[in-house]
């Protein structure tokens, strides 16, 4: 089967270090949008972060959000502007840390956007530090023996949270490998259908590596995902509302 | 003509094309890009046109021809 990364996320070369995977979900979303005739339609608010280097690489419509506050900022697109998809781009610490406030409460009212979480655990653009994801255990620049449970808290689960609110989509992925990948195109596909639809809050958290800051390879890294975070963080749909119970 | 095509100015040496590679046919091919990394090669004979690098590249190295 041929198979070429869309026009809309390659013509331009990343800056992002060996092995990040933004890449990855980029082409996914590149992907999706060519299937669903919609690459025209897609308006992006990012995060001040490493997301944020996308603006030079996406050549799709593009916003960069207050730090933490993309989702608000998505949703603000979407009120004004009905006929496009609003997604907004950001990381676990501008989604689960910062901008935990504005993650909430644009589940609790049911906003008309999408929301992509891109989980690894740390804080990666400012050099690694301890985010509300890491692992108990996880040395980072900011828990150089180990986040201890006891004094920098546990792992944060959006299910947890997330997980009775009366909202249109939230589930997990991970991009460790190619069968991974493959459902995580399932999973955002289901979300951009439902948000083309107007369903409400869909939230897709998709677990990616940070090699740089992890200290490891961006094979070890894969393997990192599938050992330690995956047995951590259970992979899934958690909530969606209309579809198949 | 092989069953993927390669751009080597795209790749940043990650491996993650030859950690998923089902058939080991992509190894770092011992040259330099512009960019300053090792690039990787396929070897046509082992190739069968899977898709995995192509899936697990995060810098479109990759293009499946067939």
């Amino acid at each position: 089967m041929k198979q070429k990364a869309p026009v809309s996320i390659s013509s331009n070369p990343h800056s992002f270090c060996q092995g990040c995977a933004q890449g990855i979900v980029n082409r996914l979303i590149g992907e999706i949008m060519e299937e669903m005739g919609t690459t025209d339609k897609l308006v992006v608010t990012t995060d001040v972060a490493c997301g944020a280097m996308n603006v030079e690489v996406w050549n799709f419509d593009t916003i960069v959000g207050a730090h933490g506050r993309p989702i608000p900022t998505a949703t603000g697109v979407k009120k004004v502007r009905k006929d496009v998809l609003s997604v907004a781009h950001l990381g676990d610490g501008a989604a689960y840390n910062i901008g935990l406030a504005e993650t909430v409460h644009g589940a609790l009212r049911d906003d008309d956007v999408l929301v992509l979480v891109l989980n690894n655990g740390v804080f990666a653009m400012t050099g690694g530090q301890t985010s509300a994801t890491t692992l108990v255990g996880q040395k980072t620049t900011s828990s150089v023996k180990g986040k201890r449970a006891e004094k920098e808290g546990k792992p944060f689960h959006v299910e947890d949270v997330l997980g009775k609110m009366d909202i249109a989509y939230l589930a997990r992925c991970s991009v460790d490998s190619v069968p991974a990948i493959k459902k995580t195109k399932k999973y955002l596909k289901k979300a951009f259908e439902k948000h083309q639809r107007g369903e409400g809050f869909c939230l897709v958290e998709i677990l990616t590596p940070c090699p740089t800051n992890w200290g490891l390879s961006p094979a070890a890294s894969m393997e990192r995902i599938r050992n330690e975070v995956i047995p951590q963080y259970p992979l899934g749909e958690f909530i969606d509302r209309g579809g198949e119970e | 003509m092989g069953k993927v095509s390669v751009t080597t100015d795209r790749c940043k040496a990650c491996h993650l094309c030859i950690a998923n590679c089902p058939k080991e046919a992509i190894s770092p091919s011992g040259k330099v890009n512009s960019k300053g990394y090792e690039y990787i090669v396929v070897d046509d004979e082992k190739c069968v046109g899977c898709g995995s690098c192509y899936q697990m590249c995060p810098d479109y190295v990759f293009e499946i021809l067939e």
